[in-house]
């Protein structure tokens, strides 16, 4: 347990220091976001339809960017192999380090989305489904990209292929995700989503540290 | 010597052993079959050319690869039985340093410990910094430092580290005469305690206890 | 080699099946095999498109054209099927560290990709008439290209990474954590067609088909499935010459000497 968060906290030390790769993909949010209605128009009746959707695309996209951040730093210095080789379990330490992934690219989108969802005019209760579906998806995000980044350390052209690789694992979590919040702007009811958003959380959480641990261990051989 | 709290004695029986390794690399196989045996107290020096597997052989006694066939043993187990416990018992090295370029040397060291399980106050890894030359630099994050001070360091978190089983890539690169002094001292006295080391190095080491494979 | 010593002193099953899976056996009976395979994909193509074409009625509603559901279906099963191959060898290469496993799955992934293909150009055709449109959003057809998606990412992966053993066990990785997620991945998108009042006409609704119909799909199936063990045995056997260049069983081979 003291492993799990001495590597968060290590991590967590790391991106205070060097803050602009994480900034850089937060803004990447903010500015794609902006694009939409800029590509499609100001009606606020089409804007509020598209807000879900277009919403979580760019959340995605924005967890897409920061990815390759979770491993490839330790891997270029070596640092992945000294803590392959501690005495900790690495499934530990891979969970500590989605975690601080997580905390750094996942909380922030969970905090800024509401007040894009402003510029989306959308209504408060949906801007409170959108924060809590963010909130149960995003950790799911984190946690299958690791897989991603796990698999294509060290190799060319690796951020372009790990996006194409989790891409299609994330349909469900977005299907979910901006489902609830277009399914509460309808009235529709909710509590469907964010079961399922629970089940694929909790799912991703028991096995996904394991399959990472396991890539990283086959990225080291 | 204050800091180092060393639990093994000249009387520990360790014994790495490697039976039958062999060593694939892409196409090209680097070695066939290949036995060592290194015990308590002993260093090995593992010498060759550019490019025959001496790095792939240090990794490959680590477990970081596995062997195309064969096994390596630590006090007659394989060392895939229980990674954990050997892991706990082994220190590595590699060609990168593996020291966090945004954390200061303190920083680096503490962490290591935390993660490696050893228990030690900030005044014992002060302490082990300044041993190795480094007053006045442990706060600065170790992208100030040279390549030979960031040797230091590490030097530093071998002598906490209280592994039996120390291996070594090229830890002599980029290294002044006197850092190069100081390593072969600490090594010289981890054997003396009962350790046992194994290295590659380009250069002529002497050190007591030493035998040579060459590749 | 150490693998078979440590089977030999147990059942000799064993020991029988590691030496399959060692490229230098399998590769000649790989290639007696193939030539049957093609026979057998010929007779059962044959018989199918007869059916297909001759025996099975004609549609009151689609006419002709529907007939096309004979290679659309059996090309989705297909896909989906080759995909579960393809995860179950990349998973036995993984567990049991044997190279022959993981070509086969990576002889498998381009064909079953193709055939993933198949389905949604096969899906368009029959589509447009009924529709007008060439793209609709059906769960199937949907759920049928994020398949081809995974196939791609896959063959990606694989032709990305240098070091071929490294390349097996990563591919692996990568097609159990899909083959493992196909099923989630369906069901939202089902769940998502259903919410968003998607098009009424599905082509899973298909009227209640005629036995003559069953038969001919399954006569294709079978096709398709020769078809497919065919093709994956010949990439295969290029694959071993590929991989197992440098060993000496490979260079006495009348293939290469010339």
């Amino acid at each position: 347990m003291n492993a799990f968060v001495t590597i968060i906290h290590r991590d967590l030390l790391l991106v205070m220091r060097r803050k602009s790769e994480v900034l850089t993909a937060l803004f990447f949010f903010v500015v794609v976001t902006s694009l939409f209605p800029l590509g499609i128009g100001a009606d606020a009746a089409l804007l509020r339809k598209i807000a879900p959707g277009v919403l979580w695309v760019a959340a995605l996209l924005s967890t897409l960017l920061g990815l390759q951040r979770m491993f490839a730093a330790d891997y270029a210095d070596g640092a992945l192999e000294q803590l392959i080789l501690t005495p900790q379990s690495l499934v530990l330490l891979v969970s500590g380090k989605v975690a601080a992934h997580w905390l750094v690219s996942g909380l922030p989108l969970v905090i800024l989305a509401p007040i894009i969802g402003i510029q989306f005019d959308l209504d408060a209760s949906s801007l409170y489904v959108l924060m809590a579906s963010l909130l149960l998806g995003t950790p799911v995000l984190s946690l299958l990209g690791s897989i991603g980044a796990a698999l294509t350390l060290g190799v060319r052209g690796g951020s372009v292929l790990m996006s194409l690789l989790i891409m299609p694992l994330y349909i469900p979590v977005l299907i979910f995700g901006a489902g609830a919040v277009y399914a509460n702007s309808v009235g529709l009811d909710i509590t469907g989503h964010f079961s399922l958003l629970g089940a694929l959380l909790i799912l991703a959480l028991a096995f996904v540290p394991w399959v990472s641990a396991a890539a990283l261990k086959i990225a080291i051989e | 010597m204050t800091t180092t709290i060393s639990a093994t004695s000249s009387q520990s029986n360790d014994v790495l052993q490697a039976l039958a390794l062999t060593c694939v690399r892409g196409e090209r196989q680097l070695f066939h079959a290949l036995d060592l045996e290194v015990k308590s107290g002993e260093c090995l020096h593992v010498r060759g050319a550019n490019g025959v597997g001496k790095t792939s052989l240090l990794r490959l006694l680590t477990g970081l690869s596995k062997p195309e066939s064969g096994d390596v043993l630590w006090n007659h187990h394989s060392i895939q039985e229980d990674p954990k416990q050997y892991h706990r018992e082994l220190l590595f090295l590699g060609h990168r340093d593996a020291l966090k370029e945004d954390l200061t040397a303190l920083e680096n060291l503490e962490m290591y410990a935390a993660l490696d399980g050893i228990s030690i106050t900030s005044e014992q890894a002060l302490a082990s910094l300044w041993r190795f030359g480094l007053r006045g630099r442990e706060e600065l994050p170790v992208h100030y430092l040279s390549a030979g001070q960031k040797r230091r360091v590490l030097m530093a978190r071998m002598a906490i580290r209280q592994a039996k089983l120390w291996i070594l890539d090229e830890p002599f690169n980029a290294l002044d005469v006197d850092a190069v002094q100081a390593l072969q001292n600490l090594i010289a006295e981890h054997l003396r305690l009962g350790g046992l080391v194994v290295f590659t190095s380009h250069q002529e080491i002497v050190l007591p206890q030493m035998r040579v494979l060459e590749l | 080699m150490s693998k078979v010593n440590n089977f030999s002193t147990t059942n000799s099953h064993w020991i029988n099946w590691f030496k399959w899976s060692s490229p230098s056996t399998f590769y000649p009976v790989a290639g007696k095999l193939i030539p049957v395979f093609w026979i057998l994909t010929a007779i059962f193509g044959i018989a199918g498109l007869w059916v297909s074409f001759f025996v099975a009625p004609v549609d009151a509603v689609q006419g002709q054209g529907y007939r096309i559901i004979f290679v659309h279906v059996p090309v989705s099963w297909m896909s989906m099927l080759i995909y579960l191959v393809m995860a179950a060898w990349a998973g036995i290469g993984l567990i049991f560290n044997t190279r022959l496993s993981s070509m086969m799955a990576q002889a498998l992934a381009p064909i079953g990709a193709w055939m993933a293909f198949l389905s949604l150009w096969t899906g368009a055709f029959w589509g447009k008439p009924m529709w007008g449109t060439w793209w609709v959003w059906d769960a199937r057809l949907t759920s049928e290209l994020i398949l081809l998606f995974l196939y791609l990412g896959f063959i990606a992966l694989q032709a990305s990474i240098e070091n071929p053993r490294r390349a097996d066990k990563a591919g692996a990785i990568l097609a159990l954590v899909g083959a493992v997620n196909v099923p989630i991945i369906y069901f939202s998108v089902k769940w998502w067609n259903t919410l968003h009042q998607g098009a009424s006409v599905s082509l899973t609704k298909a009227p209640a088909m005629a036995q003559t119909m069953l038969w001919g799909m399954l006569l294709m199936v079978l096709c398709f499935w020769m078809y497919t063990i065919a093709v994956s045995l010949m990439r295969v056997r290029t694959l071993i010459l590929e991989r197992e260049a440098h060993s000496d069983w490979v260079r006495q081979l009348n293939e290469v000497k010339q």
